[in-house]
């Protein structure tokens, strides 16, 4: 059960700002489309097996389409070949969408310094979450998508129309009207 | 007791329940935050490049050999239940599971005539 965000109540009424509801509303029903290359992605499986049980967050509802997904989690290493193929599910994602690069090949390649492999998925996306690790444990990726859970909760809704955001999205080579 | 406009409750139920979904949906259609951009709309193949029309027309072949399998599988699956109860069904059961086989062997008689067996052409 969530607890209501903060506001003022009284006999039979309660008032907070459309910004905590929302942020409420968007952080527990996360929409994860997992995007697992490698080992980090067996760890996932196991993070969403009853065990560790993502549904707990709300996550439970796995996307294979990016249209229906909010939560990028990139698992795995990803070789140059597939950047653009990253790159065009993160564009076509909903909005608002957030990533988390899962696993040290995600975050910066890891070990593989190699002229095949992207250093780090935020060459070609915005990231919001790392999660060190090779591989890290269910539990990491889990504080990992607590972490995004917060900034959904508190993020204005405002953001994603700011100059800042846009000018961002446009350093990407992410089109913005 | 039952007069028609003891239904109204019903009528009315039903109004909310698709007005709300209806209100539901249009709202968070209308408020939601969306970018429409032309790399957004592309159509998705899991990240690769579109290549040509998805309406273009497939070799009819594929549809028969589904459908035939789809039809004589049925027939398979109806011996199973059949060859469990063929002591107890008698006579009678065995002139309904003939009758049922004939029906499909003329279908079967029909499609081979026809050639939709000739793979290879």
């Amino acid at each position: 059960m969530v607890d209501a965000p903060e506001g003022i109540e009284g006999q039979g009424f309660f008032a907070t700002s459309l910004d905590k509801v929302i942020g409420m509303a968007r952080a527990n029903s996360l929409w994860p489309l997992p995007f697992a290359t490698s080992c980090c992605g067996i760890e996932f499986m196991a993070t969403m097996g009853s065990n560790y049980d993502l549904a707990r967050f709300g996550s439970e509802r796995l996307s294979f389409s990016p249209r229906q997904a909010d939560l990028l989690m990139v698992m795995g290493t990803i070789a140059k070949k597939m950047g653009p193929v990253l790159k065009q599910v993160y564009d076509q994602m909903a909005e608002p969408k957030w990533v988390i690069a899962v696993g040290a090949c995600a975050s910066s390649g890891g070990i593989f310094d190699t002229y095949s492999v992207l250093q780090g998925i935020d060459r070609i996306i915005p990231v919001d979450v790392y999660v060190p690790g090779c591989p890290p444990r269910p539990e990491q990726i889990i504080e990992g998508v607590m972490k995004i859970q917060d900034l959904a909760r508190k993020e204005s809704l405002r953001r994603r129309n700011s100059d800042e955001y846009k000018k961002m999205l446009e350093s990407y080579n992410i089109e913005t009207q | 007791m039952s007069s028609p406009s003891s239904y109204l409750p019903i009528v009315i139920q039903t109004g909310v329940a698709i007005g709300f979904v209806a209100l539901a949906l249009g709202l968070s259609h209308l408020l939601g935050p969306k970018r429409k951009t032309t790399q957004k709309e592309e159509t998705f193949e899991c990240g690769i490049e579109t290549q040509g029309n998805a309406r273009f027309p497939v070799s009819i072949k594929y549809f028969l050999t589904a459908i035939l399998f789809v039809l004589f599988d049925v027939e398979v699956i109806f011996f199973y239940p059949y060859a469990v109860n063929f002591k107890e069904m008698g006579v009678e059961g065995f002139v309904a599971v003939v009758s049922f086989v004939a029906l499909f062997l003329a279908g079967f008689i029909y499609v081979w005539k026809k050639g939709a067996f000739e793979w290879e052409k």
